[in-house]
C-alpha cells in the first residue's frame, strides 16, 4: 500500500478490497473482549481540521485510539491558522512534533495532495476530505456497508447497481464514491438536476439521469447527498421544495425500491429535504451502520498505512 | 561604442558582418572591421523581440519584480521592448505612474519599457482612466488594458474604444465575463470535473471576445484581444478578420504548450490566468499563429514570489514567467512542429508587436540605418529551464527541468549591448 491515501485514484482494486477485508477482520476483534489494540502504540496521528467536522473527526480519533495511537486533535478555529498562519506552517509544526500520520479536512481541493507533495512533512497523509474533491474513507466506508448488506457481492461488485443521487458537483463524497464503486465493478447511475452534474461526467464511466423516479426499480443501493441549500441562492435549482420534489427520498419513492434494496447517506442529512424523516428511519436505511463503519474503516486505512504489527496473536497480549 | 557583429546569418540565409555605429546599423557586408567584435559564426541575427503583456510590479510588489529585474529578464529572453502591464499598486492609471515606470525603464537600461495605461480608474470597471493624460505623457501610451481584469460594463468598452481614436490607441482587452467565472480555479473540463476544482468554462473568454468584436466593428476602433486561449476564440477572429475589423489577437507562449491535466497534481506552478487549456484548444491556437489569425505572441510575463506558490491551490496567485523562456517554447511549440518558419516566429514576436503598439525603433527588418535593436541566437543549442538560473525576481516558471531548443547568445539595445553569451551586462551596458 501507498504511503498516502489522497484519493480513491491511488488503490488498486486489490488494494481497497484489502482494506475492507482488514476492516472486517477488526470488526471480529472489536467484538471480542479486547476492543483497544496495541498495534500503533508509540505513534502518533494528527488530525488537522481546517473545516468543521465533528463527525469525521471524532470518527478517525476513535479509530486512531483504538488502535493505541496518540493522538493531536487540530482544529483551524481559535488556532493560528484563523490568524493566517499557512499551511505550510502549520504541516512543519506538527512534523516538528512527530506526527506519524495526518489526517486532513480542508476547504480547498488538493489540500491533502499539496500537504503530501510539497516536501513540507514527511508523515502519511489522509485525506478526510478536500474541497469539492475526494472524501476516499466515506468512500470506503460505504463500500464496507454494501458488502456487509449484500454478502454475493463480497468479491467483487460486478452486477451491483447504485444510484447516486444529489449535488454530485460539489460532492467529494460523490466523487471518491464513484472512483471506487466503478473500480470495484459496480454499476453507478448520477441522479441530479443538470445544474448539479459536472461537465466533465462524460469521462466518469458512469450513466447520468435527470428522472429519479426512473431509475428507482433497477437499483440495489440509493445513496442519498447531502445539499446545502445556499445553492439555490446561485441558481443551481429554483426553490427548496422544487428540487424536493424532483429528488428528495419521500415515503412514495422508498416504496419504490426493490425490497431488499438499502438506502445511504453520508450525514449529516437534511430531513425533509434531500431525504424525508420516514425514509431516514426506514428499515431500508442503513445510516447508522455507515457511522459505526467508519470507525472500522478508518482503523483499517491507519493501520494499512502506518504499517502496524500483525493483527492476529496481538490481540490476547 | 561601435560593434561589428561578424558572420550572422539573416532569415533569408545570408551571412553577413553588420557594423552598428551611434545606436544604428551603420554598414552591411563582408570583412567588416568596425568597433569591438562580436563572433556570430553559425547564429541567427533577429530584430530584438518586442512583448505586448509583461507584468514587472513597481510600482507596489517590487518583491516579486522590479523594472530592472524584469528588463533584465527580457533582455536575457532577447526582447529589445516590453509593454507594463497597468496592474500595479498603485495602478498605472495616471500620467505620474506612466512615466515613473518610463523612467525606471530608461534608468535601468536593459530593454526598453514602454507602460500600458490603464482603462478604467483604479481597475475599478467604473469610469475611465485620463487615457488622453497618460497618451500626452512622456510615456506617450499607447495600449491600454485593465488586464487582470476584464472591461466587463459593455457601454464602458465602447466608450475606451471610441475614445481613444483621438491618438490611434488601442483597447487591449483580458476577455473574461466576471460573472461565468466566479472563484473560477482552472480551465472547466474533465479535468476540473475529476479535481473538483470550480471550472473556467471557455464561453466565458469567448463570450466578450464576440462581443468586443462587434462593438469595435460598431465604432470602427482598434482592438486587441490578449491572451487567447480557446479553440473557439481563434474561430471569432478568425470571422472578425474576414469582416474586415480592425482587430488583433496574442496567444502566450505557455498556452501554445501547456494543457489543463498538468493541474492534476495541483501544483501551483499551472495556475494562470487564463487558465490552461485542453489539447484541442493548444492544436487551434498553433493553428491560428501560424496562419496569422493570431497576430502576436506575448509572454503575459506574471512574475509571484515563492509563497504565493508554495500553498494549496485555491490560495496561490495567478500567473507565470515567461520572459526568459518565450522564444524557446514558441521555437518548441511552432518551428519545431514545422508549422511555422523563423521568419514568421519573427514577425510573430517582433514586427507585428511592434507594429501594433507603434515602437518605431523595434520591429523593423535589419538594414543600414535601422534601430540597432537586435537579438543573436544559437538555432541549434538546447537548454535545460533552471528556476535558480532566471534574472527575473521570480522563480515561478511552469517550464523548469524542461529541455527547450534555442538558446539567446545577445542582445542589442539601441547599440549597446545588454547580452553577452547569455549573460546580463550587470556592471552596465558595453556602449
Amino acid at each position: 500500500m501507498n504511503k498516502h491515501l489522497l484519493s480513491i485514484n491511488d488503490l488498486s482494486e486489490d488494494e481497497a478490497f484489502e482494506i475492507l477485508n482488514t476492516a472486517s477482520e477488526l470488526a471480529k476483534i472489536s467484538d471480542g473482549p479486547m476492543k483497544k489494540l496495541p498495534t500503533l502504540r508509540g505513534r502518533t496521528v494528527v488530525n488537522l481540521f481546517f473545516e468543521d467536522s465533528t463527525r469525521t473527526r471524532i470518527s478517525f480519533e476513535s479509530a486512531a485510539k483504538r488502535l493505541s495511537a496518540d493522538v493531536i486533535n487540530f482544529s483551524a478555529k481559535g488556532s493560528s491558522v484563523s490568524k493566517g498562519e499557512s499551511l505550510k506552517d502549520t504541516a512543519q509544526t506538527l512534523q516538528a512534533m512527530g506526527a506519524d500520520a495526518v489526517v486532513i479536512r480542508h476547504g480547498a481541493s488538493g489540500a491533502a495532495q499539496r500537504l503530501a507533495d510539497s516536501g513540507w512533512i514527511s508523515a502519511s497523509v489522509i485525506n478526510a476530505g478536500d474541497g469539492t474533491h475526494e472524501h476516499p474513507t466515506q468512500a470506503l466506508l460505504d463500500a464496507y456497508t454494501i458488502r456487509s448488506k449484500f454478502p454475493e457481492f463480497s468479491k467483487s461488485f460486478k452486477g451491483l447497481r447504485v444510484a447516486i443521487v444529489g449535488d454530485i458537483l460539489h460532492s467529494r463524497v460523490a466523487r471518491s464514491n464513484v472512483l471506487l464503486l466503478t473500480k470495484l465493478g459496480a454499476t453507478v447511475t448520477l441522479v441530479a438536476p443538470p445544474t448539479l452534474i459536472p461537465v466533465g461526467v462524460v469521462d466518469w464511466n458512469v450513466k447520468v439521469s435527470y428522472d429519479l423516479d426512473s431509475v428507482l426499480k433497477d437499483i440495489d443501493v440509493l445513496m442519498m447527498l447531502r445539499v446545502q441549500s445556499e445553492r439555490m441562492a446561485n441558481s443551481f435549482f429554483p426553490s427548496e421544495r422544487e428540487y424536493s420534489r424532483g429528488y428528495g427520498l419521500d415515503i412514495t419513492r422508498l416504496n419504490s425500491l426493490n425490497s431488499n434494496a438499502i438506502v445511504m447517506h453520508p450525514g449529516p442529512m437534511n430531513r425533509g429535504f434531500e431525504i424525508s424523516a420516514e425514509s431516514a428511519d426506514s428499515h431500508k436505511s442503513v445510516v447508522l451502520a455507515q457511522v459505526s463503519n467508519g470507525v472500522l474503516i478508518r482503523m483499517a486505512v491507519l493501520y494499512q498505512l502506518l504499517g502496524g504489527a500483525a493483527l492476529t496473536g496481538e490481540v490476547s497480549v | 561604442m561601435e560593434f561589428t557583429i561578424a558572420n550572422a546569418r539573416l532569415l533569408d540565409g545570408s551571412v553577413v558582418d553588420v557594423a552598428i555605429a551611434n545606436g544604428v546599423i551603420s554598414e552591411i557586408g563582408n570583412g567588416l572591421n568596425v568597433g569591438k567584435k562580436v563572433d556570430a559564426t553559425k547564429n541567427l541575427m533577429i530584430p530584438g523581440l518586442v512583448d505586448l503583456h509583461t507584468h514587472l510590479r513597481e510600482p507596489g510588489r517590487e518583491d516579486s519584480e522590479t523594472v530592472a529585474t524584469g528588463s533584465m529578464a527580457a533582455a536575457k529572453g532577447g526582447f529589445t521592448a516590453i509593454s507594463a502591464m497597468a496592474n500595479t499598486f498603485p495602478v498605472a492609471d495616471t500620467a505620474g505612474v506612466v512615466e515613473q515606470v518610463y523612467r525606471l525603464g530608461q534608468e535601468a537600461g536593459f530593454c526598453d519599457v514602454f507602460p500600458i495605461g490603464a482603462v478604467t480608474q483604479g481597475l475599478a470597471g467604473k469610469s475611465l482612466a485620463e487615457l488622453g493624460a497618460m497618451a500626452n505623457s512622456k510615456a506617450r501610451v499607447r495600449i491600454f488594458s485593465d488586464d487582470g481584469k476584464c472591461v466587463s460594463d459593455p457601454l464602458l468598452m465602447r466608450r475606451a474604444l471610441e475614445y481613444v481614436k483621438t491618438f490611434n490607441g488601442i483597447i487591449a482587452q483580458h476577455a473574461q465575463e466576471p460573472a461565468l467565472t466566479v472563484d473560477s480555479q482552472m480551465n472547466e473540463g474533465i479535468v476540473s470535473s475529476k479535481l473538483g476544482l470550480v471550472g473556467w468554462p471557455a464561453v466565458a473568454e469567448e463570450a466578450i471576445i464576440a462581443r468586443d468584436i462587434l462593438l469595435a466593428e460598431h465604432v470602427g476602433s482598434r482592438l486587441h484581444i490578449c491572451h487567447l486561449t480557446t479553440a473557439g476564440g481563434v474561430d471569432l477572429v478568425r470571422f472578425a478578420k474576414a469582416r474586415g475589423i480592425n482587430v488583433t489577437a496574442e496567444v502566450t507562449p505557455h498556452h501554445l504548450l501547456l494543457t489543463d491535466d498538468l493541474v492534476s497534481n495541483y501544483d501551483p506552478v499551472f495556475k494562470v490566468n487564463p487558465p490552461l487549456r485542453t489539447e484541442k484548444d493548444v492544436l487551434a491556437l498553433r493553428k491560428g499563429l501560424a496562419d496569422g489569425t493570431i497576430d502576436i505572441v506575448g509572454t503575459d510575463h506574471a512574475p509571484h514570489p515563492n509563497e504565493d506558490k508554495d500553498c494549496e491551490w485555491q490560495s496561490a496567485a495567478f500567473g507565470m514567467v515567461g520572459l526568459e523562456t518565450a522564444l524557446s517554447v514558441v521555437v518548441k511549440a511552432m518551428i519545431d512542429t514545422k508549422m511555422m518558419s523563423w521568419a514568421d516566429l519573427v514577425d510573430r514576436m517582433s514586427i507585428a508587436p511592434a507594429k501594433i503598439a507603434g515602437y518605431a525603433r523595434h520591429g523593423q527588418i535589419i538594414k543600414v540605418g535601422a534601430a540597432a535593436n537586435l537579438t543573436i541566437i544559437d538555432t541549434t543549442a538546447n537548454w535545460v529551464v533552471d528556476r535558480n538560473r532566471l534574472a527575473s525576481k521570480s522563480k515561478n516558471t511552469p517550464f523548469e527541468g524542461m529541455q527547450l531548443p534555442a538558446k539567446i547568445l545577445h542582445t542589442f539595445l539601441n547599440g549597446k549591448q545588454v547580452l553577452k553569451d547569455g549573460a546580463i551586462m550587470n556592471g552596465g551596458a558595453i556602449e
